[in-house]
């Protein structure tokens, strides 16, 4: 039967070994996979403003992107791809709260170059290799 | 209650009561804007709702742990707080972080990043909070008769706990990176470190109300918290999907997330094995329905719920979806709220000296709560599974499925009062 000292050396050892092994595959995925998936070359002053608008302004509150944030607003990650810059600069600058289908966005009313900005940071982020997400609509004709 | 300095788990209990409430309000008013009745727009708008929440639920089960912890430590180790009011300094500094960090929600003053809104200066008042608590803990057991397993497991849960906190607070340019790292934080503590401060707490609970030997139950804690971390830790894969790195995750991830379930059946039935085996009955029935509750529905919603869209092949078309609120929320509830609701139906009526043992305000709170919690699943995965097919199977604009699917949270508001009406009569029963 199971001891108590025993079951201490299964929780430590457990905890250790598969640490080691999560630190080992960070490392890996950190240093290697992501500059190239994330395309860092393209990472410039603009897209990283960009980032931080994002982030001041919690459009994660109501969007998602690579899938993570809340889900009251369209999943952001390929939008670049989806709606092209005229559709998402008119979004982003109007003064009127944007609202399709009656549901409303913030109006931030931000500047044509906040607006740039913001837009960088969508293409670039659209231009990771995920994996396949988002996936595309098996039934769509 | 045998030591005096344990009081001051009270008011720690009461923060968190309080913080529940206020969370739970925020909860209806996104429940109500995704029916289409956002007429608080102009002044809380979604994201504000959504941070205010989600923050408010991290603050007050924190504030349950550290209560939880408060009153532990001192039974435990045999020994006072070192010092009670430095513990009520920290309560009063943890109020006022909180409370800065809310208001400035309202005012665009928070970082967009989902978990972790709290900006980052007011981290670092964070942090110094949390060490002050850390502290008065290590500081006490130092000094203490005896350093049983239960509590240096709930130390060693806090102490980790306060540690991965800090990953969160590094800036990067590239957002993968910054999801990479915000994963530390989140699911490092939610399926591994909590697991540790629910466990050690569930621990002694049993102790306490079944009177099994504690050489058994602390031999089965170390079981339960194995299988936690080494599940647990590689399974942070699990997020790493579709986020910008390798494949190599799809697979790790996919393979220790699906073993996750195990840590949570193990809790389950080591809960109920011991309340078989316990010669002695607790006349506490309350936090007895509470204790194996938690054990209970923790598996259901954090283990089943999450083995549910936790493989790759299933997750790519439900991450980002209403699935996640589904499982998020029965797996919050079940794992945490509870074991936090567990120890207050056990702690306060030794704290207040009121024999609130098996009234019938208490029992209803228990199946109110908890029938309403179920309900609201049932309605977040009806709604989920619908967005799911009609927006990544069928192809149909998020906005077109999102007015097909507002019904759905009609039954979940109708279903969430249920649950309030339960929390509200578990906090007029324990006031």
């Amino acid at each position: 039967m199971l001891s108590k000292s025993q079951a201490k050396v299964f929780f430590l050892g457990g905890t250790i070994v598969t640490f080691i092994i999560f630190l080992g595959l960070s490392w890996h995925s950190l240093s290697s996979e992501v500059p190239k998936r994330t395309h860092e070359e393209n990472l410039s002053a603009k897209v990283i403003r960009g980032k931080v608008l994002w982030e001041k302004n919690n459009c994660m509150g109501c969007h998602t992107i690579l899938g993570e944030g809340a889900y009251y607003a369209p999943e952001l990650t390929k939008v670049y791809e989806r709606r092209g810059e005229g559709y998402i600069t008119a979004v982003l600058t109007t003064k009127a709260p944007w609202q399709p289908r009656g549901r409303k966005m913030v109006a931030y009313g931000f500047s044509a170059t906040d607006a740039a900005d913001l837009i960088g940071f969508l293409k670039w982020i659209g231009e990771t290799d995920l994996n396949g997400f988002p996936p595309k609509p098996a039934y769509k004709k | 209650m045998k030591y005096k300095s344990q009081k001051v788990a009270y008011w720690f209990f009461a923060f968190s009561m309080l913080l529940l409430v206020l969370q739970i309000i925020y909860g209806f008013i996104m429940g109500f804007a995704h029916m289409g009745y956002d007429g608080l727009h102009n002044i809380i708008p979604f994201n504000t709702a959504r941070a205010v929440h989600t923050n408010l639920l991290v603050v007050w089960l924190l504030s349950g742990f550290m209560g939880a912890a408060y009153y532990i430590i001192p039974e435990e180790a045999e020994v006072e707080l070192v010092n009670v009011k430095l513990a009520y300094i920290q309560l009063i500094t943890l109020a006022l972080v909180g409370v800065t960090a809310i208001i400035g929600y309202h005012f665009n003053y928070w970082e967009g990043r989902k978990f972790l809104e709290i900006p980052r200066p007011l981290d670092w008042l964070v942090v110094a909070n949390v060490l002050t608590f850390l502290g008065i803990i290590l500081v006490t057991l130092y000094k203490g008769k005896k350093r049983t397993t239960t509590a240096m497991v709930l130390t060693m849960g806090l102490v980790f706990a306060a540690l991965l906190y800090l990953p969160g607070m590094i800036w990067f340019d590239n957002q993968t990176m910054d999801s990479f790292f915000r994963w530390w934080v989140v699911h490092l503590w939610v399926e591994g470190v909590w697991e540790l401060i629910m466990g050690g707490i569930l621990a002694f609970l049993l102790i306490k109300i079944t009177g099994v030997d504690r050489e058994v139950i602390e031999k089965w804690l170390y079981v339960i918290v194995g299988l936690t971390f080494i599940s647990g830790i590689l399974g942070t894969g699990h997020h790493y999907y579709y986020i910008g790195v390798g494949k190599v995750w799809l697979i790790v991830g996919g393979i220790f997330s699906a073993l996750e379930p195990l840590a949570f059946l193990a809790m389950a039935l080591f809960a109920i094995a011991m309340y078989r085996k316990g010669e002695k009955k607790h006349p506490n029935k309350i936090a007895l329905s509470w204790t194996l509750g938690t054990a209970i529905v923790s598996f259901v919603g954090a283990g089943l719920l999450g083995l549910a869209h936790t493989l790759p092949q299933v997750n790519m078309y439900t991450h980002g979806t209403l699935v996640t609120a589904m499982h998020g929320h029965l797996a919050f509830w079940g794992a945490y709220g509870m074991i936090v609701f567990s120890f207050i139906s056990y702690a306060l009526p030794n704290l207040t000296g009121r024999n609130l043992f098996d009234s019938n305000t208490g029992q209803l709170a228990f199946w109110l709560s908890n029938i309403g919690m179920l309900g609201m699943t049932v309605a977040f995965g009806v709604a989920g599974v619908a967005q799911v097919y009609l927006e990544r199977k069928v192809g149909i604009e998020f906005g077109e499925v999102q007015k097909e699917i507002e019904v759905h949270f009609l039954v979940l508001v109708i279903c969430a009062t249920m649950f309030a009406t339960g929390v509200s009569l578990f906090i007029y029963e324990f006031k």
